[in-house]
C-alpha cells in the first residue's frame, strides 16, 4: 500500500497542512518567558560579563581596563603555589566526599527501605543535616572541631581512643582537610540518601521475589536487581551532587576559609578572597572561571562512567 | 445530530509513520458507526482528527458540510469517552459531568438539572459527591458517559470505552450503550478492537488495518462476504480456517480435501475460507466431506470446538456438543457450500 | 501521588521475610542505623545543648559537656535584646518567602510549558536550562556585583530575591517538568473537548492536579533560599538588612572571639522553621525526589 503515494495523489485543495499544535508554540514560548527573563538577566549575562571581567584589571565597583589573559597566569601570584593547591584540593574534595557518600547514602536508603519502627521519625530525623541552613551547622561543627574545647576530641579521649589532648581538627594542614571532607559528607550523604530511597521504592518488588525463589542470596539481590535499576537515579544524583561540591563555598568558608597556609584552599574560596575582600575582581573571575572547564569535564567524566551499558 | 465526512484523510507522525492512510468515510446522521480493527491500525487516530485532538497532513474532515479541519476542539460540539474515562480526579462526579457545561457557560439551574437528569439515567443518583477515585470501574465508565451525554453533543466519539470493564459488566454496558444510542437519537463513533462489540452495536462496522479502510458495510454483510482475508480472519471467533488449493476448472484440491466449487473461480490457485461454524456434522452423499482427525478438543457447554488437522492443513471446527468425540477421533464433516470463500492468494481479495 | 501513600502504608515484601531470625535483623539494621542516628544527630544535639549553658559550664571540661547542668535562657534573652537577630530572621522569611513564590511562578509555566506542549526548541530549552547548574552561584556573584550596583539593589533584599530564583528556577522546573509528565494527557484532551481552551485546560487541569510536585518544589525552593550563604554575605553589608546565616557568621563572631553559646542559640533557633516544615512534609519530598529523578 504505497503510502506516501497516495498522500500526495489528494487533490491540492485537502493537502493544506493543518498542525494543531503548532498552535501550542506561542503558548509554549509564552509561558518560558519569566523564566528566561529571569535566567536571561541574572545568570546568562552575569556569566558573559564575568568571561569579560577575567580579562580586565577591574576592581570591587570599578570597572577596568583590557588586559589580555594576564588575569590567567596564576604562577604570577602564585609563589607558594596556591592556585595548584586549590585546584588539586577542589578534586580530591570532590573525589573523596562524592565515594563516601555515595557509599552511605546506599547504605542508609537500604536501611530506611526497610520495616522498623518510627522509619518516618527515622527518616526525617536523617534528612536532617541536609536541609538546615548549612553556615548554622557548620559553625556546630567548628564548635565541636574547637582548638581546646572540641567535644569530639574529649569523647576520644574518654573512650581511650586516642590520647590526650586529641588531635588539632582545623589547625593542622591534613586534619583541617579531613574535618572539611567529614562535615561534608556528613551534610550530604542524607541527599543521596532520600533519592536512592526514592529510586528503591519503584523497583518493581516481584523482581525480589522472583529472585528469592531462584535463590538468590541478599547480596546477590543487591548487585543484580537493586544497583543496575538505580542507574538513571545515580545519574541524576552524582551530576547534581558532583556539581555543587566542585564549586562548594559556604561549607569550607565558614569551617576553615582556606587555612591553615592555604592548605583547604579551594577555587571558589580563592576566588572570593582575591574578589570581595583583596578587591580584585578581575583576577577572582579568573580563577572562578577556571571552575567552568574543569565541572564540565568533571560532568562528562561521570556521564561517561554512566553512559548506558551497550 | 450530524453526519461526519472523511475525505482522503491521511495522518503522518513522521515522514515514514503514516497512521492513517487515505481514509474516506461517510457517517450518517444518527447512525452508530463502529472502527475496528488491531491496535495500532489508525482507528484511534481517525477518532482523534475528528476530536481535533491531531491535525489533519491531508484531506479533510466535515462535520455536517463543515470542514473542521482547523477547528479547535471545543468549537466541534463533540463528546468523547476515553478508553482510560479520563475523569478529572480533583473534581467530583458532579463537578466532571459539569465541566463541559461550565466551559460553555451554561447556567447554574441549567447544569443542575441537566447533570441531574443524566445521573438518574446512568443511575449516579447517589455519587454525586464522590471523587473519580472512590468509584468502582463501571461506575467511573458511567460518570465519563455522563459527562458525555449532559452536554448533548452533535456527536459521541468513543474511544475504547469497555475495555477496561469486566467481562460480566462489559456485555451488561453494551447493551445499555445501545439503548443510549435509540434514546439520544445522536450520531455514535465507537472505536474497539473486539469484534463482538464491534458486530453487536454497530449499524455498520468500518474495518481498520495499517492505517487503511478495509471494508464498510452493516454488521452482517462483513460476516457474509468479507472483501478479503484480512476482514474475514478478524471477523468472527474462532477464526476463519484458512486452507491452500489448487484449482482446475471446477475442482479445489487441498492436501486433505477435494470439491468441486460452486462456480468456476478462473485462477489456478486461491485460498478456501470456511467458518468453524460452517460444518455440517450430517453428511449427505453430494456434499464435499472432510476427515478431520482431532488433536484438542474445547467442550465450552453451548458449543465444541474441534482442533485438528485436515491431511497436513490445521483446521478448527464448531460442532453441536452432544457429538461424542475424543481425541485421535477421525470425525467426517460436511462443508456448507452456501457458505464457503475463496481467496486470491496473491492479492487476499475475495475471488467468492 | 502515589508515592506518598505508598510509603505511608509500607509495602508488602518489605516486612520480615521468612526464617529471617531477630538476631540477624538487629546486626544488619537496627545497629547500623543507630550509629547513623547518633552521628548524624549529634551535632544538633550539641547545639542545643551549649545553647543552654551558662558562660562558665561552656568551657568546662573537668565533667561531662554532653549534659548541661543549670540551664539557662541567657543566650536567647541575649539574642533578642542585644543583637539583630530578630531583624534577621525576619529578612530571612521575607526573602525566602518572596524567591519562593517567584521561583514557583516561573518553573510551572515553564515546567508545563516544557513538558506538556509541543513546539519547535522546546527540547533544547530544556536542556539549556538544566545545564545552568554548570553554572553555580561561585561563579556568578564576582559579575553579579556589578548587576546589582547597576540596578542599585546593594543593602536591598531585592538583590537576593532576584538572585535565588536562578538555582531555584531550574530545580524546580525540573522537578514539576517529572509532575506534569505523569499526569495523563487524555485528562487534558478530555477537557478541551469539554469545551476548555489550552490554558482552561491547564489551569483547571494540569496545575490543580501538580499540587503535590509543586508543594514539593516549593519545600526546595524555599530550604534552598533560606540557607543561603554567598549572595547574601557579599550584597547585604548593613547589619540591619542581613539573612541569619549571614548575620550569625559575621556578627557573632568578633575576631578571634567566639561567642559559642548565642552562636548556637542562633543556629539553632535559625533551623527550626525549615525543620518543621520538612517534618510535616517529609513524604511530599521524597515524592518530589521520585518524580523528578526516576519518571523525569
Amino acid at each position: 500500500m504505497g503510502t506516501a503515494i497516495k498522500a500526495d495523489a489528494v487533490a491540492p485543495w485537502h493537502r493544506r497542512r493543518v498542525r494543531i499544535y503548532d498552535r501550542e508554540a506561542p503558548l509554549g514560548y509564552l509561558l518560558l518567558v519569566p523564566t528566561l527573563l529571569i535566567l536571561g538577566i541574572f545568570l546568562l549575562y552575569p556569566f558573559l560579563f564575568g568571561i569579560w571581567l577575567s580579562i580586565t584589571d577591574s576592581e570591587l565597583g570599578n570597572l577596568g581596563n583590557f588586559i589580555g589573559l594576564g588575569n590567567y597566569r596564576f604562577e604570577w601570584r602564585n609563589t607558594d603555589g596556591v592556585f595548584y593547591t586549590a585546584v588539586a584540593n577542589t578534586f580530591l574534595y570532590t573525589g573523596v566526599t562524592t565515594v563516601f557518600k555515595l557509599a552511605l547514602g546506599l547504605v542508609m536508603a537500604l536501611l530506611l527501605n526497610q520495616a522498623f519502627p518510627f522509619r518516618r521519625f527515622v527518616r526525617a530525623a536523617l534528612l536532617l543535616p541536609y536541609i538546615i541552613p548549612t553556615v548554622l551547622s557548620y559553625e556546630a561543627w567548628r564548635w565541636m572541631f574547637d582548638p581546646t574545647f572540641s567535644v569530639i576530641n574529649w569523647l576520644l579521649v574518654n573512650t581511650h581512643l586516642v590520647a590526650y589532648p586529641g588531635p588539632n581538627w582545623l589547625g593542622v594542614p591534613a586534619n583541617a582537610m579531613a574535618a572539611l571532607m567529614i562535615v561534608n559528607v556528613w551534610r550530604g550523604t542524607p541527599f543521596y540518601a532520600i533519592a536512592f530511597l526514592a529510586g528503591i521504592q519503584v523497583i518493581p518488588l516481584d523482581l525480589y521475589e522472583a529472585a528469592r525463589v531462584d535463590g538468590a542470596t541478599r547480596w546477590q539481590q543487591f548487585t543484580n536487581i537493586t544497583l543496575p535499576m538505580l542507574r538513571p537515579v545515580l545519574l541524576v544524583v552524582l551530576l547534581l551532587s558532583t556539581i555543587l561540591t566542585f564549586a562548594d563555598f559556604q561549607g569550607p568558608f565558614v569551617l576553615t576559609n582556606g587555612a591553615p597556609y592555604n592548605s583547604t584552599q579551594l577555587l571558589s574560596i580563592w576566588a572570593y578572597q582575591w574578589g570581595i575582600p583583596g578587591g580584585a575582581i578581575g583576577l577572582g573571575a579568573a580563577i572562578s572561571l577556571v571552575l567552568f572547564p574543569l565541572l564540565t569535564l568533571v560532568v562528562a567524566g561521570v556521564l561517561f562512567m554512566l553512559r548506558r551499558p551497550e | 445530530m450530524a453526519s461526519v465526512t472523511y475525505e482522503h484523510v491521511t495522518k503522518k507522525f513522521s515522514a515514514d509513520t503514516t497512521a492513517v492512510d487515505d481514509l474516506s468515510l461517510s457517517i450518517k446522521d444518527t447512525e452508530f458507526m463502529v472502527l475496528v480493527g488491531p491496535s495500532g491500525c489508525g482507528k484511534s487516530t481517525a477518532l482523534r482528527m475528528l476530536a481535533g485532538l491531531e491535525d489533519i497532513t491531508a484531506g479533510q474532515i466535515k462535520i455536517d458540510d463543515q470542514v473542521v479541519n482547523e477547528m479547535p476542539p471545543r468549537d466541534r460540539d463533540v463528546a468523547m469517552v476515553f478508553q482510560s474515562y479520563a475523569l478529572y480526579p480533583h473534581m467530583t462526579v458532579f463537578d466532571n459531568m459539569a465541566f463541559g457545561l461550565k466551559m460553555r457557560g451554561s447556567s447554574r439551574t441549567e447544569m443542575d438539572s441537566r447533570v441531574k437528569e443524566a445521573a438518574r439515567i446512568l443511575r449516579l443518583d447517589q455519587l454525586l459527591a464522590r471523587k473519580p477515585r472512590q468509584l468502582s470501574g463501571g461506575q467511573r465508565q458511567r460518570v465519563a458517559l455522563g459527562r458525555a451525554i449532559v452536554r448533548q453533543p452533535r456527536a459521541f466519539l468513543l474511544d475504547e470505552p469497555l475495555s477496561n470493564l469486566d467481562a460480566m459488566l462489559r456485555v451488561q454496558t453494551r447493551i445499555e450503550l445501545q439503548k443510549m444510542h435509540q434514546r439520544l437519537g445522536t450520531t455514535f463513533i465507537y472505536v474497539t478492537h473486539d469484534q463482538v462489540e464491534a458486530m453487536t452495536m454497530g449499524d455498520r462496522i468500518a474495518v481498520m488495518k495499517d492505517g487503511v479502510l478495509q471494508q464498510v458495510a452493516p454488521p452482517r454483510e462483513i460476516y457474509d462476504e468479507p472483501v478479503n482475508m484480512y476482514v474475514a480472519g478478524f471477523i468472527g471467533s474462532p477464526r476463519m480456517n484458512f486452507l491452500p488449493v489448487t484449482i482446475t476448472d471446477h475442482q479445489a484440491k487441498a492436501s486433505g480435501l477435494e470439491l468441486k466449487l460452486p462456480k468456476a473461480p478462473g485462477v489456478a490457485r486461491g485460498i478456501l475460507g470456511i467458518r468453524p461454524e460452517h460444518f455440517l456434522p450430517n453428511v449427505s452423499a453430494d456434499d464435499a466431506v472432510i476427515d478431520l482427525k482431532v488433536e484438542v478438543l474445547e467442550v465450552l457447554g453451548a458449543d465444541q470446538y474441534l482442533y485438528g488437522k485436515v491431511g497436513s492443513d490445521e483446521l478448527i471446527a464448531r460442532v453441536d456438543p452432544q457429538l461424542k468425540v475424543s481425541v485421535d477421533d477421525h470425525v467426517r464433516l460436511g462443508i456448507n457450500m452456501r457458505r464457503l470463500h475463496l481467496f486470491d492468494p496473491e492479492t487476499e481479495q475475495a475471488v467468492f | 501521588m502515589a508515592s506518598v501513600a505508598r510509603l505511608k502504608m509500607g509495602k508488602p515484601g518489605t516486612g520480615r521475610i521468612v526464617g529471617d531470625k531477630w538476631v540477624g535483623r538487629a546486626i544488619r539494621i537496627y545497629i547500623p542505623l543507630l550509629l547513623l542516628l547518633v552521628v548524624t544527630l549529634f551535632p544538633f544535639y550539641w547545639m542545643a545543648v551549649t545553647s543552654f549553658k551558662s558562660a562558665s559550664e561552656l568551657f568546662d571540661f573537668s565533667v561531662s559537656p554532653l549534659w548541661v547542668r543549670e540551664p539557662t535562657l541567657d543566650w536567647y534573652k541575649h539574642l533578642f535584646t542585644q543583637t539583630n537577630f530578630p531583624h534577621w530572621a525576619f529578612n530571612t522569611a521575607v526573602v525566602a518567602t518572596v524567591s519562593t513564590l517567584i521561583s514557583l511562578f516561573c518553573s510551572v509555566l515553564a515546567g508545563y510549558s516544557l513538558a506538556r506542549l509541543r513546539y519547535r526548541g522546546a527540547d533544547s530549552i530544556g536542556w539549556g536550562i538544566f545545564v545552568t547548574y554548570l553554572v553555580p552561584p561561585t561563579l556568578l556573584f564576582l559579575p553579579l556585583t556589578f548587576v546589582i550596583r547597576d540596578l542599585h539593589l546593594f543593602n536591598n533584599l531585592w538583590s537576593l530575591i532576584l538572585t535565588y530564583p536562578t538555582f531555584l528556577i531550574p530545580f524546580c522546573t525540573w522537578m514539576l517538568m517529572g509532575f506534569f509528565k505523569s499526569i495523563p494527557r487524555e485528562l487534558e484532551e478530555a477537557a478541551l473537548v469539554d469545551g476548555a481552551t489550552r490554558i482552561q485546560a491547564m489551569f483547571r487541569i494540569a496545575i490543580p492536579l501538580a499540587i503535590p510536585g509543586i508543594l514539593a518544589a516549593a519545600l526546595f525552593a524555599f530550604t534552598l533560599s533560606w540557607n543561603e550563604f554567598l549572595y547574601s554575605l557579599i550584597f547585604l553589608n548593613d547589619s540591619l538588612v542581613k539573612t541569619i546565616p549571614v548575620g550569625v557568621t559575621q556578627e557573632l563572631i568578633h575576631g578571634d572571639e567566639f561567642f559559642w553559646g548565642e552562636l548556637m542559640a542562633a543556629a539553632l533557633l535559625g533551623s527550626v522553621p525549615v525543620a518543621v516544615l520538612y517534618s510535616f512534609f517529609v513524604d511530599h519530598f521524597v515524592a518530589g525526589m521520585t518524580a523528578g529523578a526516576v519518571k523525569g
